[in-house]
C-alpha cells in the first residue's frame, strides 16, 4: 500500500511516496530531500501528534479568555475529546504564563498551560 | 505642556521592541502609549503557535512572545507605559495628544516612534456582489470574537482568502465546533505554509477550492449561503463551473493595510499604494525626528523581523535625540 502526504518540516514541502506495511507501520520513505522528511513521514503515519491551543473561559479575571496549550504535543485522534474537554474548565484565580490550569490532561501525560499572565478583574475585591 | 524625549505610539510587538532599544542606546524618558489596557498587540489573540523560532529559537504562541517583551518593557523603568491611551493627533513639530481615562493629555515629545500596526482589508475592497447580511466578518475580528470574548461567530461557514490568517481561523472554529465548508482562493496556490495548509485543512478534511472565488453572498438579514465559481488564468469567472456552498458565515482574510491616519494627518508623506510611510530607510518617514516601524511602516510576515526592525527605529531615535539629527 502506498500513500502520498506533504512533508512540513519546512518550507520546501516535499511530496513523500510513503510504502505502508499496514495502516499504522511505515515501510519505506521516497521524495524526501533530507532525514527529516522520513521521520515526518513515519511519525505522522505511526503516531500523529499535534500541540493543542485554544482558549478558557475565566472568572474575575482581567479577561474573558485565557489562552492555554498542551505542555506537549499530544494524539491528533484526541484533539476534539481534548476541545470538549477544555470547554469544561473555567479559570478564576490569577495566573502566570507556564502555570498549568489542568494536570495530566485527559490522562494524556501533558498539562494544560497558561500561555499569558492574567490577573484578577479592576473591580474584583482581590485586586 | 509636558515634555518627553521619546514617545512611542503603540505597545503592540513593534512598540515594545522598539521602546526598549532606544532605552538600551541611552534615551531615559521614554513615554509608551497603548490604547488597549494591555500590552502586545495583535499578539495577545494569536494563539496559535509558530512565533520566535527565530528570535528566541523556540515556538512561542503569540502571548509567549508578547509576555517576553512585555516583561523587558517593564524592567526599564525609563518606559513609562499609558494604557487605555488613545492618541487623536500628531503634529510636525512633534506634540501628540492622546485620550486616556479621564483626560486628554498633550506632550511635546523631541522624537516620536509611530507603530500602530495595520488594519484589514474588508469584503467592500475585494469586492463580492451580493446582499449585505449580517454574519461576514474579516478573519482578524472574528479571530478576536473567539480567542479574546469567547464568542462563535456562526454554525457553518466559508472562508475567502487562503493566507495564513485564513487557514489559521479555519482550524481554530474546527476546533471549536464549527463546520468550515471551504476555504476559496482566487490565486493557484496558497499564500499560507505547508504546515498550515496540512494541520489547518487536511486534519479537519476542509477542503480548499484554488483557481475559484466567491461570486456572491445570499441572506437577508444574516448570511444563508454562497456562490462559488471557478476562474481562469486571467481570474475571469469560467461560466458552468457555479456551486452553491450553505453557510451562515462568511470570513474574508484578504490582507492587510497599514494605518498611518496619524502620520498623514500629521503631514507625512504616504505612499497611496501601500499606504507605507515614504522612507529613504526601514525605519523613518518625511518628518525628522518621527519614525515608523512594525506593520504601519510594512506589512510582515513574522513577528520576529518586526522586532529586529523595530529595534532599528529605537536606535535610530536615540541616535537623533544624541546628536539631532541621524
Amino acid at each position: 500500500m502506498k500513500k502520498t502526504m506533504t512533508c512540513i518540516e519546512c518550507p520546501r514541502g516535499c511530496a513523500l511516496e510513503v510504502t505502508l506495511e499496514n495502516e499504522w507501520k511505515v515501510s519505506a520513505v521516497a521524495g524526501h530531500q533530507c532525514p527529516r522528511g522520513e521521520k515526518y513521514a513515519r511519525q505522522e503515519i505511526e503516531a500523529p501528534t499535534r500541540t493543542l491551543t485554544t482558549a478558557v473561559l475565566t472568572r474575575g479575571l482581567e479577561l474573558r479568555m485565557l489562552p492555554v496549550r498542551t505542555s506537549a504535543p499530544i494524539p491528533k485522534g484526541r484533539l476534539m475529546d481534548a476541545m470538549a474537554a477544555v470547554k469544561k474548565i473555567v479559570v478564576s484565580s490569577p495566573v502566570e504564563a507556564g502555570q498549568a490550569v489542568a494536570e495530566n490532561f485527559l490522562g494524556l501525560g501533558v498539562d494544560l498551560v497558561a500561555t499569558r499572565p492574567l490577573g484578577p478583574a479592576p473591580e474584583s475585591p482581590a485586586n | 505642556m509636558k515634555k518627553r524625549d521619546l514617545v512611542v505610539v503603540g505597545g503592540g510587538p513593534a512598540g515594545m521592541a522598539a521602546a526598549r532599544a532606544a532605552r538600551d542606546a541611552g534615551v531615559r524618558d521614554i513615554l509608551l502609549i497603548e490604547r488597549d489596557s494591555h500590552l502586545g498587540g495583535i499578539l495577545n489573540q494569536c494563539i496559535h503557535p509558530g512565533f520566535g523560532l527565530h528570535r528566541f529559537k523556540a515556538e512561542l504562541t503569540g502571548p509567549e512572545y508578547a509576555d517576553r517583551f512585555v516583561k523587558m518593557t517593564a524592567a526599564a523603568p525609563e518606559i513609562e507605559v499609558s494604557l487605555r491611551s488613545f492618541v487623536v493627533k500628531l503634529t510636525p513639530e512633534k506634540r501628540v495628544s492622546y485620550l486616556r481615562p479621564g483626560a486628554l493629555e498633550e506632550v511635546e515629545a523631541r522624537a516620536v516612534i509611530m507603530a500602530t500596526g495595520c488594519r484589514e482589508r474588508t469584503r467592500e475592497m475585494i469586492p463580492i456582489p451580493g446582499t449585505r447580511p449580517a454574519g461576514v466578518y474579516p478573519a482578524g475580528l472574528a479571530q478576536k470574537m473567539i480567542n479574546m470574548e469567547g464568542w462563535i461567530p456562526g454554525r457553518e461557514a466559508v472562508i475567502v482568502g487562503s493566507g495564513d490568517i485564513g487557514l489559521i481561523m479555519a482550524r481554530r472554529m474546527a476546533l471549536e465546533g464549527v463546520k468550515v465548508k471551504a476555504v476559496i482562493e482566487i490565486q493557484d496556490k496558497t499564500r499560507g505554509l505547508v504546515r498550515n495548509v496540512v494541520q489547518c485543512l487536511e486534519d479537519f478534511g476542509i477542503p480548499l477550492y484554488m483557481r475559484h472565488k466567491v461570486a456572491r453572498i445570499y441572506g437577508r438579514d444574516r448570511v444563508e449561503g454562497v456562490d462559488v465559481v471557478r476562474v481562469d488564468d486571467n481570474l475571469a469567472a469560467v461560466p458552468g463551473s457555479e456551486f452553491s456552498l450553505a453557510c451562515d458565515t462568511v470570513l474574508v482574510s484578504v490582507g492587510l493595510i497599514p494605518e498611518n491616519e496619524l502620520l498623514e494627518a500629521a503631514g507625512a508623506a504616504i505612499d497611496p499604494r501601500t499606504n507605507g510611510p515614504v522612507s529613504a530607510e526601514l525605519k523613518g518617514t518625511s518628518i525628522p525626528g518621527v519614525f515608523a516601524c512594525g506593520n504601519s511602516f510594512k506589512v510582515y510576515d513574522l513577528v520576529d523581523w518586526v522586532s529586529r526592525d523595530s529595534e532599528l527605529a529605537g536606535k535610530a531615535a536615540a541616535a537623533y535625540l544624541a546628536g539631532g539629527a541621524r
